[in-house]
């Protein structure tokens, strides 16, 4: 009996032998890895995430996101929100994306003609508001960064705006006991990659879609669409006037254009850093004007504070050599325009105020 | 007892099975996977290069002494003695090669098929594909929340992307600081573009072993010693003069600096450890 336990004891051990032999010389076997709280003698949490109803506006163009990729579901998007209104995404714990897009004025900074970091440092442009980023090709005002996911490693990382760096950062929020059940409930682990974190930061960015202004119902023939006579007339002149540029309804191109700002006090050279094509020397981003009237300073070191002040750089500029031939008619630089004419495209600029997005709770700060 | 025997029978059965499983699956099993070497040594002419210690002198006539050299290593081929390629798997062949970190310069390429080879290429740098690919992908040496701040920092995170080559270090010859020290920087980048055409500072380089032939076979693991040096990156196909190049980043010129580069790999040899 006891010879025959042994035979089977030895057969047992020749047959995993065999097995692992088996693993060692095929492929690989990939175990999935289990996340550092393996200790856990609790039974596992069922993982189940929600998608995320993400919506085209009907008047919008394709998304350039590639959503395949990242699937958007109600715990990323919320774990996204979290992190977007972290401080302990800056060195010091001071600044988090909100601090310089802030939800009244479309998630751009008001009041702050460039960009404003940690310890009081000053970058070296405006910044951007936040809105539609699905459908963006490139980010930032000289379009060096493509892909959303990589966005936020260049604030935070950047010595002037949150100056922290991203290993330091990681480790901070492995360690945070906040973190580790938001990423548990949107990825299924609380493993936190840098995949993982930047991904969530997306979704939650590409949740932020405005397109509800009072444009957007006109345009969407809605109820209440409705524009007054000299909103109307001013659209009319923006689509003459400014929209081989601010095309579209993302009213922009994305496109990079210079557009005959003086560099008496500003030798920003642009989309030459990121291309080092001599031809995109001083060309920076057409912006969108999506809630435009929210989002003073304009341009891209902040410059004019008014919309009037804008039109009026159109109709006064002086020649630069780079200009925009778009902005040059007749051999002369400039747009012509009225003073009537300026106020009502100022009166339709209005309109692309888009109120409902922000005031909606589902951007603002999490309780 | 009949149980036992059962049992027994049973054991065995799925023993046999095991064994026809791993045939018909795979008939390599009985043979462990093959692993071929490169090894990458740092030199500055004829010496080793060493950080921080020792002033060399470039062909200019200037004395530098270098305190950061990185590159990328990508896209490694296997050349076999007929001219066919082994194409080492694309998410295994990207490399970060760092002087302060000797473990980086021994790449260890498992699971490469039996044969004669002799020659390698690869890319210095990271090709336009990976450099464009979706975080999810950018894992390793790729990571850019990993090790990219400060000296070892390989990754552009205003332009999102990588540093191919990185030399940092002291001259007399450069303009002094506020310390008084002569600092010269060279970042190495740019793969083209996305949508905008940029310049490709990528180099395909291939190193032949000459006439000598790396056997790979599981009793043989061959280690090809591949020497990279410093000094062609001053005085390649284009003189370098750091007191006019300082610092070269973001500026047209950095394609001569790659230019320069992509001629500093030479083949010094090949060592074969022999297992029964």
């Amino acid at each position: 009996m006891k010879q025959l336990q042994l035979i089977g004891f030895l057969l047992s051990a020749a047959l995993f032998g065999v097995v692992a032999s088996c693993q060692s010389g095929g492929s690989e076997v990939v175990t999935p890895a289990p996340g550092p709280g393996k200790l856990d003698t609790k039974p596992p949490v069922v993982y189940q995430t929600t998608p995320y109803p993400w919506k085209k506006p009907a008047n919008f163009p394709d998304p350039v996101y590639n959503f395949a990729n990242n699937p958007l579901t109600l715990e990323g998007v919320a774990l996204g929100r979290t992190l977007f209104y972290d401080d302990m995404l800056s060195v010091n714990g001071t600044v988090s994306c909100a601090f310089c897009h802030q939800q009244p004025a479309a998630f751009a900074h008001p009041d702050h003609a460039l960009s404003h970091g940690v310890n009081d440092k000053i970058g070296t442009r405006n910044n951007l508001g936040l809105q539609n980023l699905a459908f963006y090709k490139n980010f930032f005002w000289d379009g060096g960064v493509a892909d959303l996911d990589l966005l936020p490693i260049a604030p935070i990382e950047n010595p002037v705006e949150m100056a922290h760096s991203m290993p330091n950062l990681l480790n901070a929020v492995r360690q945070s006991a906040k973190y580790r059940p938001l990423f548990q409930s949107a990825f299924g682990s609380d493993s936190i990659t840098t995949a993982r974190f930047l991904k969530s930061l997306s979704q939650f960015m590409l949740t932020m879609v405005s397109a509800n202004s009072r444009y957007d119902t006109y345009a969407r023939k809605e109820a209440g669409g409705q524009l007054t006579s000299d909103e109307l007339a001013g659209l009319n002149l923006f689509q003459q006037k400014c929209s081989s540029c601010h095309a579209g309804e993302l009213f922009t191109d994305q496109s990079f254009r210079n557009n005959g700002l003086s560099r008496a006090l500003n030798q920003d050279v642009g989309r030459y850093q990121i291309t080092l094509r001599p031809e995109d020397k001083f060309k920076f981003k057409v912006p969108s004007l999506r809630n435009v009237a929210r989002t003073p300073p304009y341009m891209h070191d902040g410059r004019f504070w008014t919309l009037n002040d804008v039109l009026n750089h159109y109709t006064t500029m002086q020649e630069v050599p780079e200009l925009d031939p778009v902005l040059r008619q007749n051999g002369k630089p400039g747009v012509l325009l009225t003073d009537p004419e300026k106020q009502q495209i100022i009166a339709f600029l209005n309109t692309l105020t888009d109120t409902a997005y922000i005031a909606d709770r589902q951007f603002s700060a999490p309780n | 007892m009949r149980r036992l025997f059962l049992s027994l029978s049973l054991l065995t059965a799925a023993l046999m099975a095991g064994f026809l499983a791993c045939n018909t699956n795979d008939p390599q099993a009985v043979r462990p996977p093959a692993k071929f070497g490169l090894d990458f040594s740092n030199v500055v002419g004829t010496q080793p290069l060493q950080l921080g210690t020792v002033a060399y002198k470039n062909a200019s006539g200037e004395l530098f002494t270098p305190t950061n050299f990185n590159y990328f290593v990508s896209n490694i081929r296997l050349i076999r003695t007929d001219g066919s390629a082994y194409v080492v798997p694309q998410d295994s062949s990207y490399f970060l090669i760092r002087q302060t970190d000797p473990a980086t310069q021994k790449i260890t390429l498992n699971n490469v098929p039996e044969g004669s080879y002799k020659a390698v290429s690869f890319v210095l740098g990271v090709d336009s594909l990976r450099s464009t690919a979706d975080i999810s992908k950018r894992t390793g040496a790729l990571d850019p929340a990993v090790d990219h701040t400060g000296a070892n920092g390989m990754y552009w995170s205003w332009n999102s992307g990588y540093i191919f080559m990185k030399l940092e270090g002291t001259s007399p010859s450069a303009p002094r600081d506020a310390t008084g020290t002569g600092n010269f920087r060279y970042h190495i980048g740019y793969f083209g573009g996305r949508d905008t055409k940029t310049i490709n500072n990528l180099k395909t380089i291939t190193v032949s072993f000459g006439a000598d032939v790396a056997q790979v076979d599981p009793f043989r693991q061959p280690t090809v010693q591949i020497q990279a040096d410093v000094l062609t990156i001053f005085d390649g196909t284009t003189p370098i003069s750091i007191k006019a190049y300082p610092e070269v980043m973001i500026s047209p010129f950095s394609a001569t600096v790659a230019k320069n580069y992509a001629t500093m790999f030479s083949y010094k040899g090949l060592k074969t450890a022999v297992t029964d």
